[in-house]
């Protein structure tokens, strides 16, 4: 019984003073360089866009051995549809037709149709287990939206953490979470992950938790500001990391425990989701290290922290303590 | 901090017991039909089914709008004997123009024009026209801004009710039809695999008119008379008939129709009869033609023209078009469920078969409790004894998270799943923190009571703003958002709220029961 009621290990051990603001520019210029690099991939070669934005019609045939590709691809290209592209899916019992983007709705209906007509033709013993197909006008106006959302969203962040901290702590805040999300988005060009509302979301869960692991480090720092009054802000945040450690670890690990199953045995539909989460926590969980605590250190050094002068002299300490 | 008032005690475990309530429909079929019984309804990918996103044709209803008005304008002017030229529609523009003769003209036409003005709404008492008079003579009416939004909302309005009155015409069960944006209907049909004979039936505008046809016009005519015009049959595209534009009778007027077989000759036809208006308008058209050809056109394509026997004065007639079984009873069905306002089309379709992935759901939901257990397994190794408080505290979470969205009606997806557990995964931070902190509490040297109570404390504030900003986040998100981030939103501030409740509230009165039923010398820590 002891052994369920008792912890059975530390991640960190207690007392740990780890001087991570020596990494401060190693830490600014690694990420630089990442989202610098992401930003060039997202323009070259791009997102590999899902259905939902790049538009198009996607058939899912099952069928009971495997498919004759070759017999498929003449099928479909008696029934006008050349272009067409086919992937195996479901251990070779099964075949994902995709089509390009077509013009208008009645045209997107003509092309499911045809493609209905050459798997019946090529693959009699087929079922067409699901189809997909999306105009590409709906997609831009998603894209569009989604990202007005997410950039006022963004806004909301930096709003309340001035409020409740200092504008050193916002500013810190949001211009980290927007280099892990271009950090996220690299990651997605080069894996090949599908973009699709799917992954989307994913990409939402990892600003939500990148947000909320920043305010724990932050909020230690806030009450260390107030506990040691002539630490040198540097010395406090490198005391307020190595306190908050183990809750670091601890809530990334279970966060990451959660998603690891479903990015290895998940199935297609959530692999990639799971994939984008296990990349984004690790990215969040290093950048409140690494990033948002140094550029605090850079714009806070002298401003959050008095050098000389008495500690109530500072409107800042005063106004943080209240 | 760890004492609780037996009224409080009672509240939160009557909270919870409201969250667990909230949550067993779930668990059970609806008992009996007048039972409130909220369930969170399983996606397409889950249960398989078809998705459509229609689009309503805003330019249509545009232009249906402005022909009724130039036709208004037109009678105005003719009564008042204004001279004009040019009158027109011009549906990009939005508006209706024409040219006096005679500019002094302006002020009369003014003054009449303005009564063809009304208020958008009852609610909005804008102005559902502008009138604009150039020095030139040049008069435009433009429809207002207020006038378009409304006029594409009630567009909305009616063709949701009248897709779902087709579509409960299907025997579908369980359809879902909601508005999505300004001018975007969102059809979810479960169980239905192959959405072609539903997406036939809603495409169609149906509507129908009857129409008087003009004597010894060739439909290759190239001088047609003037309120004449040649519309194509629906059974064979290539031929086509000449007939009067003016509406004899509406099929609007129509309160039935059924499917059914002509006793004499067994082919399938479609039985209507009319309402009161309908059935005198039809008397009297058909009294007045007898022997004369009858257009009965469907949406700007000719059913057929049949000779008018006998008057037909009891409202009821029959339409015989070479249909099939089951192109009668989807006729019928069609005119029973009324026109709709505007065109529809498909601009998203998706369609999940039963048999579709029931492997990849299988994994997706195993993996899903693979990870749970091991968030648990994690929690209890990490902090023992308060990390199984901390753990049946996010059993509860769940189940209440699943309660609150039962309530919603929400609609649970695979993704969807994901997203829930990835919160609950984030929900035990709240205790990671509360935990570390009691720790942080018995490393300085405090008593066991002192330290729960201290790390507690301290623990809030952190716990509120970081929770306090995720939820500001998602809540701007669901605000601004398109509307599947909308939904992804809202799971995700119903499990903040669920979170701040269960990983504080409830954690704090067991812990407290914990204590005072112990009364420990050391807390369980490392």
């Amino acid at each position: 019984m002891k052994f369920l009621t008792r912890p059975a290990f530390r991640l960190v051990p207690d007392g740990t003073r780890i001087r991570f603001m020596n990494g401060r520019f190693a830490g600014l210029i690694v990420s630089a360089v990442l989202s610098t690099a992401s930003l060039i991939l997202f323009f070259h070669p791009g997102l590999n866009l899902g259905l939902d934005f790049k538009g198009g019609v996607v058939m899912q045939v099952g069928t009971p051995s495997k498919p004759d590709f070759a017999k498929l691809r003449t099928a479909l290209n008696q029934n006008h549809l050349p272009g067409a592209a086919l992937q195996s899916f479901g251990h070779d019992k099964g075949v994902l037709i995709s089509l390009e983007s077509q013009s208008n709705a009645k045209a997107t209906q003509q092309a499911l149709d045809n493609a209905q007509a050459a798997v019946k033709q090529a693959l009699p013993n087929a079922k067409i287990l699901g189809t997909q197909a999306i105009g590409a006008s709906v997609s831009a106006q998603l894209f569009d939206q989604g990202l007005t959302a997410l950039g006022l969203s963004l806004l909301m962040i930096l709003g309340y953490i001035w409020f409740r901290f200092e504008w050193q702590f916002a500013v810190g805040a949001v211009a980290t979470l927007v280099l892990d999300a271009t950090k996220t988005i690299g990651f997605m060009v080069i894996t090949r992950i599908p973009f699709d509302l799917v992954t989307i979301a994913a990409i939402l869960t990892v600003i939500g938790y990148s947000t909320n692991d920043k305010v724990v480090v932050y909020d230690r720092v806030r009450e260390n500001l107030r506990k040691y009054k002539t630490m040198k802000l540097r010395d406090l945040i490198d005391l307020s990391i190595n306190e908050t450690l183990n809750r670091t670890l601890g809530t990334s690990g279970t966060v990451f425990l959660a998603a690891l199953p479903l990015a290895l045995f998940g199935g297609a539909s959530l692999s990639g989701f799971a994939w984008v989460m296990l990349f984004g926590i690790v990215v969040g969980t290093s950048s409140s290290i690494f990033i948002a605590a140094p550029i605090l250190l850079l714009l806070g050094d002298n401003k959050l922290r008095r050098g000389t002068a008495k500690p109530t002299d500072d409107p800042t300490v005063a106004k943080s303590r209240a | 901090m760890l004492y609780f008032t037996r009224l409080k005690s009672l509240l939160i475990v009557l909270v919870c017991a409201l969250g667990v309530a909230l949550a067993i429909p779930n668990l059970f079929a609806r008992p009996a039909a007048w039972v409130p019984w909220p369930q969170i309804h399983l996606g397409l990918d889950l249960r398989g089914g078809s998705y459509l996103l229609m689009q309503v044709d805003m330019k249509a209803v545009v232009k249906q709008d402005l022909t009724d008005l130039t036709d208004e304008v037109r009678s105005t002017l003719f009564k008042a004997h204004i001279g004009y030229t040019n009158l027109g529609a011009d549906p990009l523009a939005k508006r209706v123009s024409f040219n006096l003769l005679d500019p002094n003209d302006a002020a009369k036409v003014k003054s009449l024009l303005a009564k063809l003005i009304t208020p958008v709404t009852a609610a909005n008492g804008a102005p559902d026209l502008v009138v604009a008079i150039a020095p030139s003579g040049t008069v435009t009416l433009t429809l207002s801004r207020p006038a378009l939004i409304a006029k594409a909302s009630q567009a909305v309005a009616q063709s949701i009710t009248i897709i779902g009155r087709r579509i409960d015409g299907t025997g579908v069960v369980d359809p879902q039809i909601a508005r999505q944006g300004s001018d975007q209907i969102v059809i979810q049909l479960p169980g239905v695999s192959d959405p072609n004979r539903i997406k036939r039936l809603i495409g169609k505008t149906a509507h129908m008119t009857f129409h008087m046809v003009p004597q010894g016009v060739a439909a290759a005519s190239k001088n047609l008379p003037p309120g004449v015009e040649v519309v194509p049959m629906l059974n064979n595209p290539g031929e086509a008939q000449a007939i009067f534009s003016r509406v004899a009778v509406d099929g609007a007027d129509l309160t039935n129709a059924q499917a059914g077989q002509d006793p004499q000759t067994g082919q399938w036809v479609v039985n209507f009869s009319f309402d009161g208006t309908g059935a005198r308008k039809f008397a009297k058209i058909t009294t007045a033609n007898v022997g004369k050809p009858f257009a009965i056109v469907l949406d700007h394509k000719i059913i057929e023209a049949p000779v008018i026997q006998q008057p037909i004065i009891t409202g009821q007639g029959q339409i015989s078009g070479q249909f099939t079984a089951k192109s009668a009873t989807d006729l019928a069905l069609l005119l029973r469920a009324g026109a709709l306002p505007a065109p529809l089309k498909v601009v998203e379709q998706q369609s999940v078969g039963p048999e579709l992935g029931t492997d990849a759901i299988r994994a997706g939901v195993i993996s899903l409790a693979v990870g749970f257990v091991l968030v648990i397994a994690f929690m209890a190794s990490f902090y023992g004894l308060f990390g199984w408080f901390a753990n049946l505290a996010l059993v509860l979470n769940l189940v209440m998270m699943l309660g609150v969205l039962s309530l919603m009606g929400a609609t649970l997806t695979l993704p969807g799943m994901a997203g829930i557990l990835l919160t609950l995964g984030m929900a035990v931070d709240a205790n990671v923190l509360i935990n570390e902190r009691v720790r942080e509490e018995v490393k300085l040297g405090r008593k066991p009571l002192a330290a729960l109570e201290a790390g507690y404390k301290r623990a809030y504030g952190t716990i509120i703003d970081s929770n306090v900003t995720t939820l500001l986040a998602h809540v701007t998100l669901f605000i601004f958002g398109s509307p599947p981030v909308r939904g992804f939103a809202v799971t995700i501030c119903v499990g903040i709220i669920t979170t701040l409740f269960t990983a504080t509230v409830v954690t704090r009165l067991i812990t407290a029961r914990w204590f005072v039923a112990r009364r420990p010398a050391e807390l369980p820590v490392f």
